[in-house]
């Protein structure tokens, strides 16, 4: 079951690349995969048992058996969301760039296949070398996505971003000879815990970069800027939550006693990149910059929830990676169809865009509500979590968040009103037309689910770990 | 006094004897061969004994589960001599593809038959099991490169390469030669085993005649590994060469070199273990560190490579510098991508070096992606496994070899191998960027009628190529396998 989530997309990536398909079929049968994916991944969720502790629906290989290295994946209760969450903004996305029609075709679709299965292998991985290899098999992709498809300034873009997050994942690797070897395996499950800073300190660096936390966040703005909509979404929206995934089911769970050692440090880098990110945001000149210092704020939030160590606090940053995964993910698909009518991301040029265009305007106007937490959303019930967990380690912490939710409707409500309120942008001309039916049909799916998880928050907080698993994964680690 | 005829292990003997056949037969078709066809029968018989020496390896493997010296301690007949001249001989066969489409009008027999006995050589050299047939391997191969580096007689860089490589080379065999004397004056042995006796039975390891010597082994086998500091004629020799020469060189020469001095090391000189282990260390990261800051600034591709097979030799060295069991294994396991990737390149660069006609820099190799897919996704993939990306063996390479340092206690070599790809990165992503990301003004003009025929028997090499480099990654285990029988021919 797990593998087939990986194969499926791998699969549809090889038929898209070697079949002589023309340019639209290539896109519509990308878009299939996609959605035959989504199949899959509700059809896993149908069958798993949030109740039971453990790993499900493990699949198990040798891979080399001198280091005793394996190919070895399953779900737990939060990884399954996490993999919900790609697959879902992963259809979406195939499907805006299918709409909005991409040069070299093949080579996109079979690229962007690729990046879902590689996501989703991270997710699912319980190997740390396997881990490793999808987690760099995710580079791979983005790098040419982003460097060949990507605007004007892409080539320093990417330049950035590889550099960034390859210098944190060879550390990551040095780490994982180290604790592999001083283990006696790599397997995650078997492995005990540790107690080495140095190591830990490996992992902790790679997932700063790919969050990013402060000061790591170098390459995030021209990133999420230069790369098509569809990539921005995915790479804010899904690719920033395998660092909660390593987080959580390494950098925490494997080392429990550097985690707590530390915590107070990473909590002072998410703070400030909380604060920083969202005063950033509130700063930007353009909507994708709002969204993507909005995207480092909130990673800082989801990080103030897993280093609570407490149930509170891991059960909101799981609810909140996939809170904030969806909402950056449908702001970006938004910003992306602005930009293709206005032709800038300028909010300086931008306004006026809610008269006589109904349907965007709901849609970011609803989209913008939940991302500002009003209570009653999904965000805000992710946001409480966290901020009631995070107190546990100190009120200050709370303080903080709750200063950095105040922002974020700061920040929010700039946007919102710059886009589709006060005077008519210079960008903004009569023949703009309003959300096309195609548009619309990518977005309600998205704006749905975050409607349905406010109503429901728990249906992912309460699933994510068994009983009392959370709390004993930060004590003596997950098995 | 009476002379005792050594019995002669001709089973042991076959890969070289098959490869000097391919020579002998390239030769003789391509002077009384039917007059089209002496080209493609030197090819043939140079191929054909690649082939043989392939599968006579593997039979050799498959027998010689027990090896040991044979022949009055001049070879050896194990496991390790077997696995790194099974990959020489497919590094040659793949080279014999990519040279079929060189447009050389004359000299074609001589260098099918120059290649075949460069390969003889090289097979002969890495089962050397005593310094004289040591140096002889060595010469043997090396004149034969010499020769083939300035093939190309109507071009001066070509010539100017075979020159170079002449005489640093000379002075690489020189060192070494001087070095097997200092050694020989110490203990009075000539054979691997026999050293190491001689030493500990006279209590030799401190001596400064043996210490002398084994620095200049160490030296000598260095120049041909091409590692720093005696690379210096790497660069220009790669740039200048045929390139499919290039592209046999960098592979199995890299691969003969790397493999004797493991074997070398660990079999004649237990007792200076600590010292050499450091001393390999030293030029490890001197490798590391220029191969990796030089290639940073070429734009001449081949050049680039070149610098990457320097800090390749690096990567390689951590694996002898760690002196264990898990360093073999990580040697023979990662030469065996490295050779397909390496092999690989610069076939690729062959390829549009021929639709060119002239140099490829990352200027010139601008859009090939897009214009040859499948060279170009090749290319790529042979890129990310000189970067050690994940889906290449070149990942799982230097992660043994990471893993063989820490077993070491060397924890600071991991990371300074960590350091060094962080590095390399930047100018292979460089090559990548060239491929695939020109920006619309660098269009270059079409060759005069147009872009040549697609080169079939090229096609088939770097298939192959990619095929091992991917294939490596996937099938672990079978290759640890094979790496871990022929390492334990060694006494670690």
């Amino acid at each position: 079951m797990t593998t087939a989530l990986i194969l499926l997309p791998l699969a549809g990536a090889l038929l898209v690349w070697l079949a002589p398909l023309p340019g639209r079929a290539a896109g519509s049968l990308a878009f299939l995969v996609a959605l035959a994916e989504v199949g899959l991944w509700i059809s896993t969720l149908q069958r798993f048992d949030f109740g039971a502790s453990g790993l499900q629906f493990e699949d198990r290989t040798s891979w080399f058996s001198d280091l005793s290295v394996s190919y070895h994946v399953g779900f737990y209760g939060f990884s399954l969301w996490l993999a919900g969450l790609t697959v879902v903004v992963g259809a979406a996305a195939i499907g805006y760039g299918f709409w909005s029609g991409r040069e070299r075709p093949r080579a996109y679709f079979g690229l962007l296949l690729f990046l879902i299965a590689a996501i989703v292998g991270v997710f699912t991985a319980q190997d740390l070398l396997l881990f490793y290899v999808f987690f760099e098999a995710m580079l791979i992709p983005l790098y040419v996505l982003i460097g060949v498809w990507g605007g004007p300034g892409r080539t320093g873009a990417t330049v950035k971003f590889v550099i960034y997050t390859m210098a944190g994942s060879l550390l990551m690797l040095a780490s994982i000879v180290v604790f592999g070897l001083s283990q006696g395996t790599f397997d995650l499950v078997d492995s005990g815990t540790s107690d080495s800073y140095w190591v830990f300190l490996g992992f902790a660096v790679a997932f700063a970069v790919k969050a990013p936390l402060f000061p790591f966040h170098g390459w995030l703005p021209d990133a999420y800027r230069e790369s098509t909509p569809e990539v921005a979404a995915i790479l804010s929206g899904v690719v920033s939550k395998a660092a909660v995934f390593g987080f959580l089911r390494i950098a925490i769970t494997k080392f429990p006693e550097p985690a707590q050692d530390f915590a107070v440090p990473i909590l002072v880098l998410a703070g400030i990149g909380l604060v920083y990110g969202s005063l950033l945001a509130f700063r930007a000149p353009d909507f994708r910059g709002v969204v993507a210092y909005s995207s480092m704020a909130q990673m800082g939030l989801i990080t103030f929830g897993l280093f609570a160590f407490n149930d509170l606090g891991l059960d909101g940053a799981v609810l909140q990676a996939v809170n904030h995964g969806l909402v950056s993910a449908t702001l970006f698909l938004i910003a992306g169809m602005v930009e293709r009518r206005a032709a800038t991301g300028e909010l300086a040029r931008l306004g006026g865009m809610a008269k006589g265009r109904p349907l965007l305007a709901t849609m970011l106007m609803t989209t913008g509500i939940v991302a500002l937490a009003v209570p009653g959303s999904t965000t805000f019930a992710g946001e409480f979590l966290i901020l009631a967990g995070v107190f546990d380690q100190g009120w200050v912490w709370a303080v903080v968040g709750a200063a950095a939710i105040v922002l974020a409707a700061m920040y929010v409500l700039r946007l919102i009103s710059a886009v589709l309120h006060r005077e008519r942008g210079a960008a903004v001309g009569d023949e703009v037309l309003d959300l096309r039916p195609a548009e619309l049909a990518l977005l309600v799916p998205l704006v749905a689910a975050l409607l349905a998880l406010s109503v429901w928050p728990a249906s992912i907080s309460d699933r994510s770990f068994p009983n009392d698993e959370a709390q004993r994964a930060v004590t003596t680690g997950l098995k | 006094m009476s002379f005792v005829k050594p019995h002669v292990d001709w089973l042991a003997l076959a890969p070289v004897l098959a490869l000097l056949a391919g020579m002998a037969l390239a030769l003789l078709a391509s002077v009384i061969g039917p007059h089209g066809a002496r080209r493609g029968l030197a090819a043939f018989w140079c191929f054909s004994g690649f082939v043989a020496a392939g599968i006579l390896s593997g039979f050799l493997f498959d027998r010689s589960a027990d090896g040991g010296p044979i022949t009055a301690e001049s070879m050896s007949r194990d496991r390790l001599a077997a696995l790194a001249a099974i990959i020489i001989a497919g590094a040659g066969a793949i080279a014999v593809l990519v040279s079929w489409g060189e447009r050389r009008r004359e000299h074609a027999g001589e260098y099918y038959a120059l290649l075949a006995a460069a390969g003889a050589g090289m097979v002969f050299f890495v089962s050397a099991s005593n310094l004289m047939t040591l140096f002889l391997g060595l010469e043997w191969f090396s004149l034969c490169l010499y020769i083939l580096c300035a093939m190309d007689t109507d071009r001066e860089q070509s010539l100017e390469a075979g020159l170079k490589y002449l005489i640093v080379g000379s002075f690489g065999s020189a060192m070494l030669l001087f070095g097997s004397a200092l050694v020989y004056g110490a203990t009075g042995e000539l054979g691997f085993a026999s050293i190491a006796d001689a030493v500990s039975q006279q209590g030799l390891s401190d001596d400064y005649l043996l210490l002398a010597g084994l620095a200049m082994l160490i030296g000598g086998l260095g120049f041909k590994s091409s590692a720093a500091p005696f690379h210096m004629w790497t660069p220009d020799v790669y740039q200048g060469a045929p390139t499919s020469v290039t592209a046999f060189m960098s592979a199995a020469t890299k691969v003969a070199a790397l493999v004797v001095t493991m074997r070398l090391l660990v079999t004649a000189f237990p007792e200076q273990h600590d010292l050499w282990t450091i001393a390999i260390a030293v030029i490890a990261v001197a490798s590391l560190a220029i191969g990796n800051l030089a290639a940073l600034v070429q734009r001449d591709v081949k050049r680039l490579l070149a610098y990457s097979s320097v800090s390749h030799a690096g990567f390689m060295l951590i694996a002898i510098a760690a002196g264990n069991e898990l360093g073999g294994r990580a040697l023979l396991y990662y030469l065996i991508p490295y050779s397909a990737m390496s092999i690989g390149s610069f076939a690729v660069v062959a390829a549009r070096e021929r639709e060119l006609n002239g140099p490829v820099t990352l200027e010139t190799i601008g859009g090939m992606g897009w214009e040859r897919p499948f060279l170009g996704v090749a290319m790529w993939v042979f890129l990310l496994g000189f970067m050690g990306m994940p889906l290449t063996g070149g990942f799982l390479g230097k992660f043994y070899v990471f893993a063989a340092a820490y077993d070491r206690g060397w924890t600071w070599l991991v990371i300074v191998g960590v350091a060094a790809t962080a590095v390399s990165l930047a100018y292979y992503l460089a090559v990548i960027r060239a491929l695939y990301m020109r920006s619309d003004t660098g269009l270059r003009a079409v060759p005069v009628g147009g872009s040549p025929p697609i080169d079939v028997p090229l096609q088939i090499g770097v298939a192959l190529s990619l095929a091992v480099t991917v294939g490596s990654f996937f099938f672990v285990q079978p290759l640890i396998d094979l790496a871990r029988h022929a390492a334990a021919s060694l006494p670690f």
